[in-house]
């Protein structure tokens, strides 16, 4: 029944979404819903990982970058459309997921995070250094000019995320509520009392971050048509792994809908900031938000209010 | 007819210089009731990780329903049908008690109902009050019955119960060794880690004791508490005078 109303909500959600470039004409609303959704997608597909599995992966940038680049690399290679960019980047995204998951083998806790971050910087470097996706100059990527059914590139662009949030939030949700869910959760609590349970840890780890991975690379895909220039610095910026880390945290990480709400919360505080203030005090107000959730909610917001309704429930 | 369900050979596990089990050979019939005592750090714990896969043994092979399974890592030995409930209670935090004995449930045998199953299990160690509570909530006591519930939820043909009785009142230890029983004339082969003697000796047919990594005694328990040996070890010196 539950399944069944959320399934009715996200198509109910998505023919919205594609009748609203006809209703709507202001172009600010999608460019605004891109920044949003794109967070929707990030923080879901981290907390694939992070939250459910307790895998803090701090390299998200390196992951929305990679798929950023995967697509600028499709479009100058064989001009390839929007979904097989999208395709292209889940794929890379997917294999990079792999090799984190691997690196799960030897370190965790704090040190998989460092080596995640430095993974960032891996591959900026590498993309600085090939010219054929524009090096440190950056790309112009210039998306054809019909959308078929969407009157600007922006409203096709903003379309493709809303379906990217909604099958995010969608895998997310399935993985939280089956066995799967319930193997990282045992994991995440405890890897030997986990694998004496019949979990097979190694894989599941390696299959969540690979999808962890897809998700976020996935997040990066249709940046350069929303943007049209791409370039290494702000594809593989820093704050994409503070924001990914910090959406889950302000929402909570043991529910689909944490990473939504934190989503939803920072890139409205972020709009504001921007419209309001000078663009460089974002970051500042991000990680002053940040602090306070921490210090006001450390399990999320969703645990917050989840004390109160739920009496069943001790703290 | 005896069959031997559980054959370890010639184990060996160190850690730095000192081995902790220092070439155990051992074997376990199906259906029995298997006790192994011996003072802390007598090698008991490490020879069970070196069993259920959670450590690596340095050298020698364990043998169950007649496959090798020394190569294989502790969850597909779990599917096998080896379960185990850990010395220190390690509750799957996070998650709900209920969910806590699903896992098993859902990687080891796929059961039809599993939240039926869930329900008996939990009403099996007294926990079924406590099926929606976060697993951070139980005290240590009904953590140590969470531990019991989850090892026996995949119904496993081998159970090792690494001291579940430990920190149990008198009647909680005739509970436990009440379920333990039922569980044994079902036909699991149960091996009991235990320091709380009197429940040992109760429920072994055999008992096995351990002293700096070997295994000194084997045999009814009546024998192996008589062993001087044994005494020497396990009472202290002054309990063989």
């Amino acid at each position: 029944m539950k399944d069944k109303r959320f399934l009715i909500v996200a198509v109910l959600i998505l023919v919205a979404g594609a009748f609203l470039p006809h209703v709507v004409k202001n172009a600010y609303v999608f460019y605004a819903g891109f920044v949003t959704l794109q967070y929707i997608v990030i923080s879901t597909g981290w907390n694939i990982l992070g939250g459910y599995g307790g895998y803090v992966n701090f390299g998200s940038g390196a992951f929305v970058g990679l798929g950023t680049y995967a697509a600028v690399f499709l479009f100058n290679a064989i001009a390839a459309p929007l979904w097989l960019q999208i395709l292209g980047a889940a794929v890379v995204g997917g294999l990079l997921g792999l090799a984190v998951g691997y690196l799960t083998l030897r370190i965790q806790g704090v040190y998989f995070s460092i080596a995640t971050l430095a993974l960032t910087v891996v591959l900026n470097t590498v993309i600085v250094n090939w010219p054929f996706v524009g090096a440190a100059r950056g790309a112009t990527v210039l998306a054809p000019p019909q959308h078929g059914w969407f009157p600007t590139i922006v409203t096709y662009v903003f379309f493709a995320m809303l379906v990217l949030a909604v099958l995010s939030i969608a895998l997310a949700r399935w993985i939280e509520r089956s066995w799967i869910g319930r193997g990282l959760a045992a994991l995440r609590a405890d890897e030997k009392a986990a694998e004496s349970a019949g979990v097979p840890t190694l894989k599941l780890k390696l299959a969540t971050a690979a999808i962890s991975g897809a998700l976020m690379a996935m997040a990066g895909a249709p940046y350069p048509y929303y943007a049209s220039y791409v370039e290494p610095t702000a594809a593989f910026s820093i704050t994409y792994a503070l924001n990914a880390l910090a959406m889950p945290l302000i929402g909570g990480t043991r529910s689909w809908v944490g990473p939504l709400i934190g989503a939803i919360l920072l890139s409205g505080i972020e709009q504001a900031a921007t419209v309001t203030i000078p663009s460089e005090v974002n970051l500042l107000i991000v990680g002053f938000v940040l602090i306070g959730f921490v210090v006001a909610a450390p399990d999320g917001l969703l645990r917050l209010f989840g004390r109160r309704s739920a009496p069943g429930r001790r703290a | 007819m005896t069959e031997t369900i559980l054959a370890v050979r010639d184990i060996w596990k160190r850690f730095g210089g000192q081995p902790a089990v220092a070439g155990v050979t051992l074997d376990v019939e199906r259906g029995e009731k298997l006790g192994i005592i011996g003072p802390n750090g007598s090698g008991k714990t490490t020879l069970i990780n070196c069993i259920t896969g959670v450590l690596k043994p340095d050298q020698g092979t364990v043998t169950f329903e007649g496959a090798d399974i020394s190569a294989l890592p502790a969850y597909r030995r779990a599917r096998r049908g080896i379960a185990r409930s850990f010395q220190i209670p390690r509750p799957f935090v996070g998650i709900t008690v209920a969910q806590n004995v699903m896992v098993p449930l859902d990687y080891v045998d796929d059961v039809d109902n599993p939240v039926a199953r869930t329900r008996e299990l939990l009403k099996l160690v007294g926990l079924e009050s406590r099926a929606d509570h976060p697993a951070e909530s139980l005290t240590h006591l009904e953590l140590r019955k969470l531990e019991l519930a989850r090892a026996l939820a995949a119904e496993p043909r081998l159970l090792i119960a690494d001291e579940v009785m430990a920190g149990l009142s008198e009647t909680e230890i005739d509970e436990v060794l009440a379920t333990l029983f039922a569980l044994n004339d079902r036909g699991v082969t149960v091996i009991m880690i235990e320091h709380i003697m009197h429940a040992i000796m109760r429920f072994s047919q055999r008992l096995v004791c351990m002293e700096t990594g070997r295994i000194i005694a084997d045999g009814t328990p009546h024998d192996v508490g008589k062993d001087p040996e044994v005494r020497r070890v396990y009472f202290g010196e002054q309990a063989s005078h």
